[in-house]
């Protein structure tokens, strides 16, 4: 493998994780608990959209066959999508979209800080414009689970019960491959270790402040990263694909 | 008045207290009232009068003036109305922002519901500068009592019609909104910059939609042409019932709420709309349209309003499912919101101990 073809697959990741979220969020723009959370929620949505624009553009100019953003975004095959898990479960109700949202906000904004570095200098600069809103997107979702965990005795019960089903799909978000092995070496990306460490960290605050607690089972799931998805995303890509594959090759 | 005579009889002696004193005491009262009325009606009139001309003076109504109680009526009415448009349009749309067909198009598709909700927003907060509850008009808009633009509950069947939804819709509601600008109550008419603004950018993205499509494949040219003949007569409806039939216009227009009539307005739509079609190459739906050169504007043909009253009466095709998706995005967002507010509570609790 090559440096470039590592990159191409770990730049996928990155793009396809803000892809398929902002997808997901997409679906509730309207339809938000109420109306300052529909706009919040809707633009966290946005920016994810952007910087999958901008990840699966340069990840489009790594790959061998020189294709668009909206070539990836719109025309791969379910096993080709390389999104953890995590990102394509149903939005459930308000407290399962904020679970899912914290648990990957809390490990995006330290991967995001590391890659400002990196010695890649288009990586790093989606990097840095995408921490910005990464910012703010932890500090929305860390704010909302103490709130509904320290609210009434339903919102805990409820936040509790959105981490018993979203936990088991955290411990993806750190899975590493030769991809990763490969750029590590060349400083190019961080260990997923140090990620890790922060991550667990901001977790850890969290749940204490609101007063939640991990799930004793700690059963991992992950496939995502390799292409092997839950039955959630057949629908999810049905919906984002449709007007590509009903109308091919023409000009939106 | 009367609370000094009460305290009066209440306070001296019973037993003294003569038939002839209680007489006097009740005509007392009874001039005071009738005073008192005279009072008020000379003072409400004056202030009428006062308000009247602070308007024919162009001078703005702001939410500590004295206003009277129709015209706030007329204004909590008609902002609430269009908050509630503005907030039951992000359905339409939203329904093609997971199926957008590239990225950037679905980037700007949230981006515009996203600023419909921000409107909405900001008009709620101009109907509680004139004492209205939020959540009071927006449990009316629950019950059916309000009511929103009536083409939000037409469905949206193609991509196309997101573009026909920013050019038409978008385009005839700039034709209402940017008179509002210089509507008479401050906060709505600096409320209306805004929106204005931010529609004049929606609309062109529509028509730039519509061109795309219009210059593009046959099925793509076939799915533009449709949604202009879904689209076009409940855009005409956006402007409401003919002059003859406006119960509102009136007294709105004396209170410089409204600068022009319903069908001014739809004429001016028609007359900048007809020509846009034209030059994307695509056809108005109206047999009866003719350029009449004499007024220098188009005659447009009859308005099905038997359908317009349909559709604001509650059977438009999709009136239910609008008025469902709302209550139902407020009663699964009820946890959340006691959960919010139990958390507030107990961290000022904590603030104060």
């Amino acid at each position: 493998m090559t440096k470039q073809e590592a990159l191409y697959n770990y730049v996928l990741r990155l793009g396809d994780d803000s892809l398929i979220l902002g997808q997901r969020l997409a679906e509730l723009c309207g339809h938000g608990p109420i109306l300052e959370e529909d706009i919040a929620l809707t633009n966290i949505s946005l920016d994810l959209i952007g910087q999958a624009t901008l990840f699966l553009d340069y990840a489009g100019a790594l790959g061998g066959e020189k294709k668009s953003n909206d070539d990836l975004a719109f025309l791969r095959l379910e096993k080709e999508y390389v999104n953890a898990l995590l990102l394509e479960q149903p939005n459930g109700h308000f407290g399962d979209t904020i679970m899912r949202q914290f648990l990957f906000d809390a490990f995006r904004k330290p991967l995001l800080e590391s890659l400002q570095h990196s010695s890649e200098k288009e990586l790093a600069s989606i990097a840095e414009k995408a921490l910005k809103e990464t910012k703010y997107h932890l500090k929305h979702s860390s704010e909302w689970v103490i709130r509904l965990g320290d609210g009434t005795d339903e919102s805990h019960d409820k936040i509790q019960g959105s981490l018993h089903t979203l936990y088991r799909y955290s411990h993806e978000l750190f899975f590493e491959d030769e991809s990763d092995f490969l750029l590590q070496k060349s400083k190019i990306v961080p260990e997923l270790n140090s990620i890790k460490l922060e991550w667990e960290k901001t977790v850890k605050n969290v749940f204490e402040m609101a007063g939640i607690a991990l799930p004793e089972n700690d059963w991992k799931f992950e496939g995502g990263r390799q292409g092997r998805h839950s039955e959630h995303m057949g629908f999810l890509l049905t919906e984002l694909q449709y007007m590509q594959r009903t109308y091919p090759n023409m000009e939106w | 008045m009367l609370k000094l005579i009460n305290l009066i009889l209440i306070t001296s002696d019973r037993k003294h207290c003569s038939i002839s004193f209680v007489l006097v005491g009740v005509v007392y009262t009874y001039i005071c009232l009738v005073n008192a009325l005279f009072m008020k009606n000379i003072d409400i009139k004056s202030l009428e009068e006062k308000f009247q001309k602070k308007i024919d003076a162009d001078i703005k109504i702001e939410p500590n003036d004295w206003m009277p109680d129709n015209y706030r009526a007329t204004l909590i009415r008609q902002i609430s109305q269009h908050a509630h448009s503005e907030i039951v349009g992000m359905l339409p749309e939203g329904n093609w922002i997971t199926r957008a067909p590239n990225l950037r198009r679905k980037a700007v598709l949230l981006a515009k519901v996203q600023d419909e909700a921000g409107h909405g927003l900001y008009l709620y907060c101009a109907t509680e500068t004139l004492g209205a509850d939020r959540e009071e008009t927006i449990d009316d808009l629950h019950s059916g009592k309000a009511k929103y633009s009536s083409i939000f509950n037409y469905p949206t069947l193609s991509w196309a019609d997101m573009g026909a939804i920013g050019w038409l819709v978008d385009g005839a509601a700039i034709m209402n909104q940017v008179p509002l600008c210089r509507c008479s109550y401050g906060p709505y008419a600096r409320a209306m910059v805004r929106v204005c603004k931010e529609e004049s950018f929606h609309q062109r993205q529509g028509f730039e939609i519509m061109t795309k499509l219009a210059s593009g494949t046959k099925e793509q040219k076939e799915m533009a042409q449709d949604a202009l003949n879904r689209f076009w007569w409940p855009s005409l409806m956006m402007f409401g019932p003919s002059d003859a039939d406006s119960k509102h216009t009136d007294q709105s227009m004396k209170w410089k709420i409204k600068r022009h009539t319903n069908d001014e307005l739809r004429q001016q739509f028609v007359d900048i709309t007809v020509p846009q079609a034209e030059m994307i190459g695509l056809t108005i739906p109206d047999n009866d349209l003719k350029w009449n050169e004499s007024t220098k504007s188009y005659t447009y043909g009859a308005i099905n309003w038997d359908e317009f009253w349909q559709v604001v009466g509650g059977n438009g095709p999709c009136n239910k499912e609008r008025v469902d998706a709302r209550r139902k995005a407020k009663e699964d967002g009820k946890w959340v919101v006691e959960a919010a507010m139990a958390f507030a509570n107990k961290r000022s609790a904590k603030k104060s101990a």
